[in-house]
């Protein structure tokens, strides 16, 4: 299955402030009582975005002023605590396409990549100017560019980074692995024959 | 060249370079639960796949299985759907399944080792995150998501890029009343919650050395909570003795190979490290959260910080956490009145911590108005507790006794917070929301300090309220 390479992602912007944003704020693990990923979009920052009696809070996730925007801005370790892969998936079926935060935690980061979405690091400094800038004006312009490894916005542009192998996996449009695992399955039999456990 | 366990399990397993750069890498044993897996077996339909090696894939069902009900249809008909799901995929896939009549389910991490299944030198995988808890026992063992779940239900293999090596070095002895989750709250603080990130733990030191592997499985469990994805202890005899004689585990002349093999595994005592710490055991203190990461923790002798002496980086994220959880900073934590106690989860509901709970609890009650649950971690552990008359302990001094399952660790069964309850519990995440209500608030502790809380009704000093 050939996937598209994605060399950079444009769109608005919208700043969740935060450091240490865990994957049970992006998505409650009440919503995931579920055996499909249909339907996770409407419940992504539930409980940043409602009170307990599920009355709207402020918060720029809640903003019409942000209500276009496709690329997540936050702080450090975004993603942090368990593995579930509903985080990413809420995040894309609520119409995100890329994060721009100072960090990640590395399984959250991983499974975006796996679904197509580019989380690249920006430093603090260069996150509050982002953050500073859409707040401003949410209708800027943002480019995350994979290849050039920066993020452009309303004529700045800072630089980002993100692990090598994750980006070489969306430039060159394999960041789904699954056809390329297939295709080693020779290789694996030959592996998995030398760990006795295996047999 | 002399090489860490790390690198050695992944040489042993890693297949080839992918065209992407990253390596594929073998996964010995994958383990699956009813909330992340019945997604990528969707994919595997969708694509008309089959799962590669139906015999090195075992599951469970633990996050949704309420605890007090054993009956099905469940009430809550979402919950009752993914089990029948789970059930219905194992079958035709041809995975085994620890089912709830078969008197081994339980918490996927504590059934893996529990059956043997948990070996050393071997790589583990599971869609759960504390799938780190498995490196007790010399594997890298570590959490996934749900695509690469469907990567290795049908290829046995996932894409990975190799982690750096963190020694963690606990040398000397530990204090009174400082167990296990002690330790680990304790490095966590030290490192930070994100400290982790790009690593392995391999912890090692006299203080490892000594612990039983069920206090090794408390460590390495909450390694991801400082952002390793898996830590390790390298195996010994007491990993071996632990083992011996466990369903799965090899018998007879098989058995001795094994053992040769997995010593084989252990780091060279002159292989380099990424990077090396050393914590001395007497620093260590009996801790407790006051925060909304695990990583926002103090010694019970220790005031809450004051947000002026927090480095620039962690105070905004302190402000919220002291508004969140309803306290000041510079107070003790000691004496905050507590509403709800729960001990149980995959990092401190093994045998071990109930059996302790219990000795302690053995002729005290619960304090007034405090609601006490005790789950344990398992059919076994529930079914080893009980002959030894645990649960008649527990339940004599007021605390609800369950059937096993992930309970109030996380929201996704009954056993929940109501409103702002503060909770002492032995789980591993004190995430804002995590047990249930949206503004319950959680002290994460060890079991020893759990039980203080609930005789109490408040956090409590465990050495002071038992006189260690
Ligand atoms: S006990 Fe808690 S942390 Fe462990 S697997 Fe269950 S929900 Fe996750």
């Amino acid at each position: 299955m050939s996937l598209p390479a994605i060399k950079q992602v444009t769109g608005k912007g919208v700043y969740i402030p935060g450091d240490d944003i865990d994957t049970d704020r992006i998505i409650p693990a009440r919503f995931m009582k579920c055996v499909t990923f249909d339907g996770l979009g409407e419940f992504m920052f539930y409980d940043v975005r409602h009170d307990p009696q599920g009355n709207k809070r402020k918060h720029n996730l809640n903003d019409p002023r942000f209500a276009e925007a496709s690329i997540i801005i936050s702080g450090n370790n975004f993603g942090c605590g368990s593995s579930r892969e509903h985080a990413p998936q809420a995040i894309a079926k609520a119409g995100f396409k890329a994060v721009i935060a100072e960090g990640y935690a590395e399984i959250f980061f991983g499974n975006s990549t796996q679904l197509g979405i580019p989380c690249v690091a920006v430093s603090a400094a260069d996150r509050a100017k982002l953050a500073a800038a859409v707040e401003a004006d949410p209708s800027v312009e943002i480019t995350v560019d994979v290849d050039k490894l920066e993020v452009r916005f309303g004529g700045q542009s800072v630089p980002c980074t993100m692990r090598e192998a994750n980006r070489d996996a969306l430039l060159s449009g394999r960041w789904d692995p699954i056809s390329d695992l297939i295709a080693g399955a020779e290789e694996v039999a030959a592996v998995a024959a030398k760990l006795t456990y295996m047999q | 060249m002399a090489k860490s366990l790390y690198e050695k399990v992944w040489d042993a397993h890693a297949v080839r370079q992918l065209p992407n750069g990253a390596t594929q890498l073998l996964i010995g044993t994958h383990l699956i639960h009813e909330v992340t897996s019945p997604q990528a077996f969707g994919m595997l339909r969708d694509r008309g796949l089959t799962v590669k090696y139906p015999q090195r894939t075992f599951a469970t069902v633990d996050h949704i299985v309420p605890t007090d009900e054993a009956q099905e249809p469940y009430s809550d008909p979402l919950a009752d759907a993914m089990i029948k799901a789970l059930r219905q995929n194992c079958k035709d896939f041809g995975v085994t399944f620890f089912d709830t009549d078969t008197g081994k389910q339980g918490v996927v991490h504590i059934v893996g080792p529990e059956q043997g299944i948990t070996q050393p030198g071997m790589t583990i995988a599971c869609g759960d995150s504390h799938t780190s808890t498995h490196g007790a026992f010399g594997a890298i063992a570590f959490g996934i998501g749900t695509s690469q779940v469907r990567d290795v239900l049908a290829t046995q293999t996932m894409a990975m890029s190799k982690l750096k090596v963190r020694r963690i070095n606990v040398d000397g002895a530990l204090r009174k009343g400082v167990r296990a989750k002690d330790v680990i709250l304790h490095i966590i603080m030290k490192l930070g919650v994100n400290g982790g990130t790009g690593y392995a733990y391999e912890y090692a030191g006299s203080v490892f050395d000594a612990m039983t592997m069920e206090e090794r499985m408390t460590v390495c469990n909450m390694s991801i909570e400082g952002g390793a994805r898996c830590g390790y202890v390298n195996p010994d005899e007491t990993t071996f003795n632990y083992l011996k004689g466990r369903p799965y585990c090899p018998k007879g002349a098989a058995w001795d190979e094994a053992v040769e093999k997995w010593r084989g595994y252990a780091s060279d005592p002159d292989c380099q490290y990424d990077d090396v710490v050393n914590i001395n055991a007497a620093d260590i203190e009996p801790t407790v959260t006051w925060g909304v990461t695990p990583g926002q923790a103090i010694p019970i002798s220790a005031n809450i910080p004051m947000i002026a002496d927090l480095p620039e980086d962690q105070k905004g994220t302190a402000v919220e956490a002291l508004e969140y959880m309803q306290f000041n900073e510079g107070e003790s934590m000691k004496g905050k009145k507590i509403d709800v106690v729960f001990v149980g989860s995959c990092t401190n509901g093994r045998f071990s911590d109930l059996e302790e709970a219990a000795g302690y609890l053995k002729g005290r009650k619960v304090a007034n108005g405090v609601k006490a649950i005790c789950v344990p971690g398992s059919q076994v552990v529930s079914m080893i507790a009980e002959q030894k008359g645990l649960h008649k302990i527990f339940m004599e001094a007021g605390f609800e006794w369950r059937g096993a399952g992930c309970s109030m660790c996380l929201a996704m069964n009954p056993d929940k917070l109501v409103g702002d309850q503060l909770c002492a519990s032995t789980s591993n995440r004190n995430f804002k929301g995590r047990q249930g209500s949206i503004t319950g608030r959680t002290v994460l502790m060890s079991p020893l300090m759990a039980v203080a809380a609930a005789v109490t009704g408040e956090i409590s000093d465990a050495r002071e309220v038992f006189g260690l």
